[in-house]
């Protein structure tokens, strides 16, 4: 029989504490910080960046990655691109009555190898046991703090005419993958998601280069609701050239057919860079030669700054431009 | 794969704008006037927004969208009762994903999902198939909306579910027909059209032949074309052509995947299962047999009969949606597009829907 997720495994009794101490200080570790109620982090002097965020994404196992894999790279992701080396992640499991147990281990421990090769601590966490039907499988919550690296400052008020815009590889992977994986959708691509840390890809730009006016991971929402968001907070218009931008066939022929943009489509292993041009081709030569990074391209550049109003603009083919805004109303189903 | 990356092939697509300009320069030359092109199809009137073709050709050939979006098409009384159907007891309503979010006249299925009503959105009818054999308990209906296109999967799902000897699965046809809609609107006055661009998917299904009654009936051109750049392009050179040589004719320009005949499987399989109904087009009133529906052998299957469903006349609004679709008006025509109405508050069909003609301008051809 499937050993599965009681309702005695959130009592906080002995359940509880099999729980913890079989599936997740087992793959976690760090068995000194987790005796006392808090995890205890030793004082810094630095400046700490803390990052939150929960996943809810359907279905947990997914070609390239679960949810557990997802919950630590997105975590990772979301503090390395500004700019902070990622320490330490705590995270909080809701388990749905009836959960198998197996599948939690492998989800536990793709977290934690995630967490090992990424250089981060899973320092504290947190378990409740909802009735089944509150919840689908199981959600986690993900907290990372990392350390600020003054060197890795970004300068987005140094924005220009002419930056270039550069993505760090294919577009679309991982929202095409996870909608093929769908049970109710058995017709689509061997696409896998793109899931994956970013941090020491992103560590070695800002070690390696000066005039990296900004960067942002484009997960839900996609490339085009990223930019839209850099070009509104920091006031500059943007050209992308539609030919330019890497999106693989599949992941094209996939959003024919389900009627998608694959500039709308989430990203989990993807960085787009605002760069000084004279620097793009030393940013190109380092993402070039990680396997993160191999398909990255020089995608458009920016027109012009100081605006009120920063503005998205892709040119066609056929050479007319049009705009580009946030995603908007389009139907697709939970991605991260 | 060679063959769809020349598609692409920048140098080839500025070519081939050239040479439509060229051709509508000719036509403006000989007619005083820029030529009036229908696309028929949802996909098109999406594709045609988002390569950027229709503002490059702007003022030079008038490219209208269609009746080809089958959620835009859907009358306003027939939303209304797909909705009122969730309200029955132990009932799972299945869907694609474009309904959901379409506004009948107090609310929608999303509104009706959050209120505790069981929807699901599939992406093809034989996932309810297996929702059905899952919930015994439960009736299972399935929203059948769709044009040729999809009708031959629906035909398919009827089957599935014959051999599955299913007794709580039906679906609620209320699908479209492509030729008795353009019969319509060539009998109408005031539509005015030089030819049309025909919809490469219905095509696949129904076969060239399908539109002969355009030549013979109503002396007008059309060509068959795919959704890339370049053949939406070749497409529209094709017809133009025409129009200067004055020749009516149909050409079949998606030959690598539309056969004259079309698909005589796929045909075989509805004419199995459905019959011609009569269909209530969206600011079209009743269309006679403009729809498909099921024989009276398969009765079982048929949510109408099974399921009684009573809706007053709907609400009216503000809403130009039925002007749009018979190409009457553009989106930024109507007072509502981008103000009241907009994909996140749609008012009508065609903002929701993404093959819808307004949710295509506020998407692609929107500058604020």
């Amino acid at each position: 029989m499937v050993r599965r997720i009681t309702l005695a495994h959130g009592e906080g009794g002995d359940l509880t504490h099999q729980l913890i101490r079989d599936v997740f200080l087992a793959s976690f570790g760090n068995r000194e910080q987790t005796q006392l109620d808090a995890a205890i982090l030793k004082s810094t002097s630095k400046t700490l960046a803390v990052s939150t965020d929960s996943y809810v994404v359907k279905p947990l196992f997914f070609p390239g990655g679960n949810i557990g894999k997802l919950a630590i790279t997105g975590t990772i992701n979301d503090l390395a691109v500004s700019g902070a080396i990622p320490k330490v992640i705590t995270t909080g499991f809701i388990l749905e009555e009836g959960f198998p147990l197996r599948d939690l281990n492998i989800i536990v421990e793709s977290m934690a190898r995630e967490a090992r090769n990424a250089g981060v601590s899973i320092i504290a966490g947190d378990t409740k046991v909802v009735e089944k039907g509150s919840v689908d499988g199981l959600f986690i919550n993900t907290t990372g703090i990392g350390v600020v690296n003054e060197k890795y400052q970004m300068t987005p008020e140094k924005i220009c005419p002419g930056d270039s815009i550069i993505i760090s590889g294919t577009l679309g992977d991982h929202g095409i993958s996870i909608i093929s994986a769908r049970e109710e959708l058995g017709l689509l691509t061997k696409v896998e998601s793109d899931c994956a840390s970013l941090n020491d890809l992103i560590h070695q730009l800002l070690e390696k280069v000066e005039g990296i006016r900004i960067m942002r991971d484009p997960t839900r929402g996609g490339l085009a609701t990223t930019l839209v968001e850099l070009c509104e907070d920091f006031h500059f218009n943007v050209e992308l050239d539609e030919l330019l931008i890497p999106i693989r066939k599949e992941v094209e022929g996939a959003c024919d057919i389900l009627g998608f943009d694959p500039l709308y489509i989430a990203n989990e292993g993807k960085v787009v860079i605002v760069v000084d041009s004279l620097k793009q081709k030393m940013v190109l030569d380092i993402l070039n030669a990680n396997k993160l990074g191999e398909e990255a391209a020089v995608i458009g550049q920016v027109t012009s700054c100081q605006n009120q109003v920063g503005k998205l603009m892709i040119k066609t083919p056929i050479g007319t431009t049009r705009r580009l805004h946030r995603l908007s109303g389009l139907l697709l189903p939970r991605i991260c | 794969m060679e063959q769809l990356n020349d598609l692409s092939d920048p140098q080839l697509i500025r070519k081939s704008i050239e040479a439509v300009l060229r051709l509508a320069n000719t036509f403006k030359e000989q007619n005083g006037r820029v030529p009036v092109l229908m696309e028929v199809c949802g996909s098109h009137t999406m594709a045609f927004a988002k390569s950027g073709i229709k503002k490059r050709l702007k003022e030079h050939v008038r490219l209208i969208a269609g009746p080809g979006c089958p959620v835009c098409v859907t009358d306003q009384k027939s939303i209304d009762a797909m909705i009122k159907l969730t309200e029955g007891p132990k009932r799972i309503i299945c869907t694609f994903g474009d309904m959901m979010r379409v506004p009948g006249s107090n609310f929608s299925l999303m509104e009706a999902k959050t209120e505790g009503k069981d929807i699901r959105v599939v992406y093809s009818p034989l996932d309810s198939i297996k929702i059905a054999e899952e919930n015994p308990d439960q009736e299972v209906i399935f929203l059948g909306i769709g044009f040729e296109t999809t009708i031959p999967i629906l035909a398919l799902t009827v089957h599935e579910a014959q051999k599955k000897e299913l007794k709580n699965y039906s679906i609620w046809m209320t699908t479209k027909l492509v030729e008795p809609v353009l019969r319509v609107l060539l009998s109408s006055e005031d539509v005015n059209i030089d030819g049309f661009l025909l919809p490469g998917h219905v095509s696949v299904v129904m076969g060239k032949k399908n539109y002969e009654f355009l030549v013979e009936g109503f002396q007008m051109p059309g060509v068959i074309t795919g959704f890339e750049t370049i053949e939406l392009l070749s497409g529209i050179y094709k017809i133009l052509q025409l129009l200067i040589d004055k020749k009516v004719s149909i050409i079949n320009d998606y030959k690598y995947v539309v056969k004259d005949e079309g698909n005589p499987v796929a045909q075989n399989l509805i004419k199995k299962y459905f019959d011609f109904h009569d269909e209530a087009w969206r600011g079209m009133s009743v269309i006679s047999k403009s729809g498909l529906g099921f024989k009276r052998e398969y009765a079982q299957f048929d949510a109408k009969r099974k399921f009684k469903v009573n809706v007053g006349e709907p609400r009216k609004t503000k809403c130009r949606c039925g002007e749009i679709i018979r190409g009457l008006i553009t989106p930024e025509e109507c007072v509502l597009f981008n103000k009241s109405c907009t994909p996140l508050r749609p008012i009508g069909p065609c903002m929701v829907s993404t093959e819808g003609t307004c949710a295509a301008y506020y998407q692609y051809m929107r500058e604020v």
